[in-house]
């Protein structure tokens, strides 16, 4: 132990339209990278185990936990995350129909599920109320705001059906 | 300012909304300080006994670690118990991590590892390695002793006295039920892992999950002795706390000694399965014994619980408070006890006590209106009472009854079916249950202090140390603020959640929005009676008197003409909770529908109705989104959660959400929430009760109730989960 071996690896993602690269060992998950390395902190952990959905990140569009990946696995991967999601001056459709329908209490799932829900929506396989409520139900909400969750997903569904047509 | 302009009491969308949907809000674990350690905990796989040895060399070898920390070789502090003492905690002697070599509960921080990132810290975490003394434990509530507490804690209501003879009323009465109920363990579990970072300095500003700042900032500098140093707390955001981030956590402890050990900033971050080992909702055991005349009038109550608590602290709630006032009944005996367990101590979860003991009381009147053959809800209008009887005075309001009427009507309650399995669709059996949820209305005992103050672009800067966790905090401050100062939000500028801030109690028993929110009336008040005087003295009086005087360009030209004097104004908010000529609670009726699959014993709760009287509410936006969020906590109560121990071991089986249940998205079907009128003059100066904690409260017993209806099978623990519910159908 006391030699450590040369393990890093060299990495390099287009994350919200920027090319970032990092020196990581393979141990290091996505999400540790996003947050302590490149101080994108909009997205959570809240378990670390898959189990929460407080890390859900867009990794090539899919919605993915990102705690449950070893960043070196998805290097050169685009990867989008609650920060890249609108613009200063205006919030994406999803984020103001959160705001809205007030989606959120303490706010520390909300990326998560916001991320979740712009995944969801271009998967194009919810289309009713219950079948939002199954889609994102790998996203926990302990203030229980899932009702919330659901008005602005469903609001936002309706206006743009098509994925495609959300910015 | 006429009625169209106000904010107060209209539904205003969150004003941290914006930042959160952007991911902008900082949370505990979130400050990036350059140089940055982290830390990680090792924790106790005994639960009672004593550490013989603990070996930290091969943790210290492991590339990037700096330092490990045990009993042996942490830095000094204070070692007197009643120092760690804090505004929420109950008698007896508060834990202190890697205070000695003694064990009391499996899980217990034993060593600390800190290192250059916190990969490193995690997997040499599993190199240090500890032998133990095992010592016989028990984790077991029905296996321990009870005793009643000798000394009450601060705060709890006491247990009401007897009243006539409940003994002698139960064993004449003709009709009557005793049933006893039991309930697991549950944990708070935010969504937020409890996370601290420490920036170490000449100012110590300690980043943490708290629910008071202001009281972690005194507990570290007396735990700590910073001599010389200013101690900062900030809890800007709060990712959700429900009672646990009430007392100075393990979290903040550990990482504040860590840094000051190595005088480095530190930041620790706990894994979701240290947070089973911070706190819990006590489990309890109790019997309610009721019994009626013929036409249902209560003849007696009496209700016994044993709640668990810790070896070293006398944990206790106000589990009994309602079974005393809630129905009209002149015998009454109430005893409530402690059994201690070798865990860590119980640690208030959201209606701590009251939503525990109205499950057992609510489901016992559901038992009794079967006896009796009676609507549950007739039952309880037929023992309807106007004044708090345990206390003999009056309500300073209850719209209770208001509550009955307007939820049973939404819920369409009339048209249920009396009988047991008498409603279904398809292969589901569906029930119908109600029950009354009742919880304390109150100002802090502690006062609350505000300061306002006009900034040079000519809006209100308004600040105050209590924090938001959820609760909407920021948006109600900002619009009690601006309705006082006779202007929009837009102009209100609020910051809170920072110990150098205004002092604020701790934010718990709901009594935030009437003790901050009535310190920042107070503030805003004085200061523009100030910026009148002022404005008097420099003469830009042609402005006129009214609110003219409070535009931006009139307090831009006032504040030029002090030359450099601030205009600003600090109030104070005292309550005395002595004397009182009233007894003021939040009550709800929640109506629920359960459909059971006759086949697998899954229950969905399809349908809930929550009627609620909490005098007044401040903004129905985010009002309603505290009963919705509680109403879902209570399902989780009902049906999932459940913090299991392996007696054997003494150790909580649940170690994340995979095994710990808590509602998710699929398992929250509609929820109905309505607010009564209710006028109350005398709760707080604002009217106000408060809502964070009554939507919880009856939603476990209506759910019961309806899980009976549905099946006839009368399900007396919590959670009623798959297995239970189909081991009681096969009886």
């Amino acid at each position: 132990m006391d030699a450590a071996p040369n393990t890093a690896h060299h990495v390099a993602y287009t994350i919200n339209g920027v090319i970032r690269m990092a020196t990581i060992e393979p141990w290091v998950t996505l999400l540790d990278l996003l947050r302590e390395e490149f101080d994108l902190t909009g997205t959570k952990k809240g378990c670390d185990h898959g189990q929460c959905g407080a890390c859900t990140v867009l990794i090539n569009g899919i919605r993915i936990n990102s705690c449950l990946v070893l960043a070196v696995s998805r290097s050169g991967s685009v990867v989008t995350t609650i920060e890249g999601i609108g613009t200063p001056d205006q919030l994406h459709p999803l984020q103001a129909a959160f705001v809205k329908h007030d989606a959120l209490q303490c706010g520390y799932c909300t990326p998560g599920q916001i991320c979740s829900a712009i995944g969801l929506i271009s998967e194009g396989i919810a289309k009713t109320r219950d079948e939002i409520r199954e889609g994102m139900s790998g996203n926990l909400c302990r203030c229980g705001a899932y009702i919330g969750i659901v008005d602005a997903i469903e609001e936002v569904l309706a206006a743009a059906p098509d994925a495609n047509s959300l910015p | 300012m006429d009625q169209e302009q106000t904010v107060t009491g209209k539904s205003i969308l969150r004003v941290d909304g914006p930042q959160k949907v952007r991911g902008e809000a900082k949370y505990a674990a979130e400050y990036n300080i350059p140089d940055l350690l982290h830390a990680y905990v090792v924790t106790a796989s005994i639960a009672k006994g004593r550490i013989l040895s603990i070996d930290l060399a091969a943790a210290r070898r492991f590339p990037g670690v700096v330092e490990v920390l045990s009993h042996k070789n942490r830095p000094w502090f204070w070692p007197v118990s009643f120092l760690y003492k804090d505004a929420a905690g109950p008698p007896g002697k508060p834990f202190v991590p890697l205070d000695d070599d003694r064990v009391y509960f499996s899980g217990q921080p034993v060593a600390l590892v800190i290192a250059e990132n916190y990969e490193a810290a995690r997997d040499a975490a599993a190199l240090v390695k500890v032998t133990y003394k095992a010592e016989q434990h028990t984790t077991d509530l029905a296996a321990s002793t009870a005793f009643k507490p000798r000394k009450r804690r601060i705060g709890v209501a006491p247990v009401p006295h007897p009243t006539g003879d409940a003994d002698l009323a139960f064993a004449v009465a003709p009709l009557k039920i005793e049933s006893t109920y039991t309930t697991s363990p549950e944990n708070h579990h935010p969504m937020e892992l409890f996370a601290t970072t420490v920036k170490w300095g000449k100012i110590v500003t300690v980043y943490d999950k708290t629910q008071s700042p202001k009281s972690v900032e005194l507990f570290l500098k007396v735990a700590f002795r910073l001599i010389g140093r200013k101690v900062r707390v900030v809890s800007t955001y709060v990712g959700g706390a429900f009672g646990l981030g009430l007392r100075p956590q393990q979290s903040v402890f550990l990482a504040v000694m860590a840094a000051k050990a190595l005088e480095r900033s530190v930041r620790l971050v706990l894994p979701r399965d240290h947070m089973f080992a911070l706190g819990y909702r006590a489990n309890a055991v109790q019997t309610v014994s009721l019994a009626a005349d013929e036409q249902g009038r209560l003849q007696a109550v009496r209700h016994r619980a044993v709640a668990a608590t810790s070896q070293f602290e006398d944990a206790q709630d106000p589990m009994l408070l309602f079974s005393a006032s809630l129905y009209r009944c002149n015998n009454i005996k109430l005893t409530y006890e402690l059994a201690k367990l070798d865990t860590v101590s119980p640690c208030d979860m959201r209606a701590p006590g009251a939503a525990t003991g109205m499950f057992a009381l609510e489901s016992a009147m559901d038992e009794l209106a079967y006896v009796l053959d009676m609507d549950p809800l007739a039952l309880r209008l037929t023992n309807y009472t106007e004044r708090d009887q345990s206390e003999n005075r009056p309500f300073s309001s209850k719209a209770l009854r208001e509550c009955y009427a307007l939820g049973s009507e939404r819920f369409g309650w009339h048209k249920r079916s009396r009988a047991p399995r008498s409603m279904r669709e398809d292969k589901e059996l569906i029930g119908w249950g109600m029950a009354t949820g009742a919880w304390e209305a109150a100002m802090s005992p502690a006062p609350a202090r505000a300061k306002v103050m006009v900034r040079s672009d000519g809006k209100f800067e308004v600040t105050s140390s209590i924090t938001d966790i959820g609760t909407g905090t920021y948006t109600i401050l900002s619009q009690i603020a601006a309705d006082t100062l006779e202007t929009t939000m837009d102009r209100v500028v609020i910051r809170l959640g920072d110990s150098a801030l205004p002092f604020n109690p701790i934010q718990g028993g709901s009594w935030t929005a009437a003790t901050s929110g009535a310190a920042v009336q107070s503030a805003c008040r004085k200061l523009k009676s100030t910026i009148r005087s002022r404005a008097k003295h420099t003469g830009v009086l042609g402005r006129g008197q009214g609110a003219e005087l409070l535009s931006a360009s009139a307090l831009i030209d006032l504040l030029k003409l002090q030359r450099g004097r601030k205009l600003s104004a600090t109030a104070t908010m005292f309550s005395f909770p002595f004397g009182k000529k009233f007894s003021s609670a939040t009550h709800a009726a929640v109506f629920a529908e359960v459909r059971v699959d006759e086949e697998l014993s899954v229950v969905r709760v399809t349908r809930i109705v929550c009627a609620v009287a909490a005098g007044r509410i401040l903004n129905p936006n985010t009002a309603r989104s505290q009963i919705i969020g509680a109403t879902v906590m209570g399902i989780g109560k009902a049906l999932h959660e459940d913090a299991a121990y392996d007696h054997n071991l003494g150790r909580c089986m649940a170690h994340g959400f995979a095994d710990y249940h808590i509602p998710t998205n699929a398992d929250v079907y509609d929820i109905d929430v309505v607010f009564v009128d209710e006028t109350d003059a005398e709760v707080s100066p604002l009217g106000v009760k408060g809502v964070g904690e009554i939507g919880v409260v009856a939603v476990a017993p209506a759910i019961a109730n309806a899980i009976f209806h549905a099946t006839g099978e009368r399900m007396r623990h919590l959670p009623i989960t798959i297995d239970r519910l189909a081991r009681a159908g096969s009886r």
